[in-house]
């Protein structure tokens, strides 16, 4: 009979060795930044940073729910639908849509395809002007786009994008400040001082809360984030009229132009001629911006007479 | 006829002795329960998401009631040998494979409208309204494609020797017929002459699941579909299954059973 003593002793020294490699390799993975047992999030765990991949696809079914169905496939003319549109009509994204939207399915190639037409979406709709029924009563319906566009934030809590269209659609069309207040709020917990969802937060303050010296502290943060993202790359070259720039010139300008705006309403005449010059640097459209300057102009000539008067 | 609804309601008596449906059922009112409870944004009226999450649960387990159901059917009957004592009363083949058809179409029928009965308590305990005209049609066209479907499993079931293969290669058909039988043309246009020709062939051929599948004009409250595109796709269904039938049955009345 084989004595069992060598095999106990193999096992100890088994177990002796393996407890201390694990306790080594655990030292080693606690500080590993790839570590994904320290999240709670089951979706951090299981699949990591995959989830952003995931976070586009639900940002676009936003966009498909806005569109109640009627939407282009992957066989479809997409040239119409490369930007979402719940997107591009809060006017904070750039644009890449060209295009028809209403006849990506062009006409009918058979007898089945046009038969088929009577069982899918078929015409192009948006939930906030009617729907499928075109009963503009039922526009409040829009916030059907909401859930995926949560999905998405909560997968992908880095994209800016998402938390600016659901502040957009919860604060101007479904008229709910303090819940776009949170969102935004939210976006600057995962994004600190991002000048685009900082702006947003202003437009809150002012516009809805009337609070002018909050809504300016916020805008001129925002300004200051400006600078500080890109440190190395002159202002002039940010603000050069090209595609690419769409995002630094969009937001520098409408910070001047609203900060502007903000500037009128405390009688802060010359602040908001300054903030006016600035935005034209940016604007797409320096005229316009002139003529305002010019009214302004006029406004604090008249204004400097009245009180000289008296 | 006697002998074809005989047969059905054995099969319909051993699909309600099984556990699937139950199964199924209870996993759908679950996850459609969990998901149910969340509000987004204080918003009670927020319900397209949590119909079409329904909706995608109804589909995929009538699909998988209906395939699973159906390819045991013969072979089942076979293994288990008591095909010959079927046999060897006065019923013809033709009568066995009507009977079986039958019985796994109604007993998905049955499914389907329970599963429909929940969806609609579902829709109208956050919309408030019902609309009955576009889920009848919602169901009875999705019923009308499980009868394609179950003619193609039971084809199936007499090709494919094993029952899993059989399983396997109906679920991957069904569901590439869904995704993209509708774009077959499309994609065949911009192919070469010869690879096109062949995939505007298969679009003609294939059965249209996809004409079947109203998901989106459900969760979308689109108006209902006229009635007489929606009694085409009927016709086109009766039409295709009969034809899938007479194919299973000129394999069926030849086949060595033993």
């Amino acid at each position: 009979m084989t004595p069992a003593r060598p095999f106990v002793f193999l096992l100890i020294l088994l177990v002796v060795l393996c407890s201390g490699i694990a306790a080594r390799l655990d030292c080693w993975f606690m500080g590993w930044q790839g570590n994904r047992a320290n999240s709670w999030n089951p979706l951090d765990v299981f699949i990591g940073s995959g989830q952003r991949l995931f976070a586009e696809s639900f940002y676009r079914e936003a966009d498909v729910y806005y569109h109640s169905g009627y939407y282009p496939t992957i066989y479809d003319n997409r040239e119409a639908f490369q930007t979402e549109h719940i997107g591009e009509d809060t006017g904070a994204v750039a644009s890449h849509n060209r295009g028809d939207e209403t006849g990506f399915m062009g006409a009918p190639l058979d007898f089945i395809d046009s038969f088929g037409r009577h069982f899918y979406p078929s015409r192009h709709t948006h939930l906030d002007e009617g729907g499928p029924t075109d009963d503009l009563s039922t526009s409040y319906r829009v916030a059907e786009i909401l859930p995926w566009l949560k999905i998405a934030s909560k997968l992908d809590p880095r994209d800016v994008k998402t938390y600016l269209v659901m502040a957009y659609w919860l604060r101007v069309r479904l008229h709910k400040v303090s819940d776009a207040e949170l969102v935004l709020r939210d976006g600057l917990r995962h994004n600190p001082g991002d000048p685009q969802l900082l702006f947003e937060l202003g437009r809150i303050d002012f516009g809805d809360y009337h609070n002018l010296a909050s809504a300016r502290g916020v805008w001129e943060g925002a300004l200051r984030s400006w600078a500080a993202e890109k440190p190395n790359v002159p202002r002039s070259e940010r603000l050069k009229y090209a595609v690419e720039n769409f995002d630094d010139r969009f937001i520098f300008e409408q910070l001047h132009e609203y900060l502007a705006q903000l500037e009128v309403e405390a009688t802060n005449y010359p602040a908001a001629l300054n903030h006016l010059k600035l935005a034209q640097l940016a604007s797409p459209k320096p005229d316009e911006l002139q003529q305002q300057i010019d009214d302004l102009k006029r406004k604090m000539a008249k204004t400097d007479s009245s009180s000289a008067h008296r | 006829m006697r002998n074809v609804v005989a047969i059905a309601k054995v099969v319909l008596l051993e699909m309600y002795r099984r556990k699937d449906f139950y199964v199924l059922f209870i996993v759908t009112v679950l996850i459609t329960a969990v998901m149910g409870s969340v509000t987004f944004f204080h918003d009670p009226n927020i319900v397209q998401y949590l119909k079409d999450l329904c909706l995608f649960l109804i589909l995929a387990s009538s699909l998988f009631i209906a395939i699973g159901a159906t390819a045991r059917q013969i072979p089942a009957e076979r293994e288990s040998r008591t095909i010959f004592p079927l046999m060897a009363k006065p019923v013809s083949r033709a009568e066995i494979l009507a009977g079986k058809f039958l019985g796994c179409w109604l007993a998905c029928g049955v499914a389907l409208l329970l599963f429909y009965i929940f969806f609609s308590c579902v829709a109208v305990s956050r919309e408030h309204s019902l609309p009955l005209a576009q889920y009848f049609q919602a169901a009875t066209l999705q019923w009308a494609m499980l009868a394609l479907v179950v003619g193609m499993t039971l084809l199936g079931s007499l090709v494919f020797t094993a029952v899993s293969s059989n399983v396997t290669i109906s679920f991957i058909a069904v569901v590439f017929i869904l995704l993209v039988g509708r774009h077959l043309h499309q994609v065949a246009v911009h192919m070469n002459a010869a690879s096109g020709t062949f995939i505007t062939g298969l679009y003609f051929v294939l059965p249209h699941l996809e004409l079947f599948d109203v998901r989106d004009l459900i969760v979308h409250d689109w108006p209902i579909i006229p009635w007489g595109y929606w009694l085409g796709a009927l016709v086109y269904a009766a039409v295709y299954s009969a034809l899938l039938l007479t194919a299973s049955w000129l394999l069926f009345r030849r086949k060595v059973l033993q």
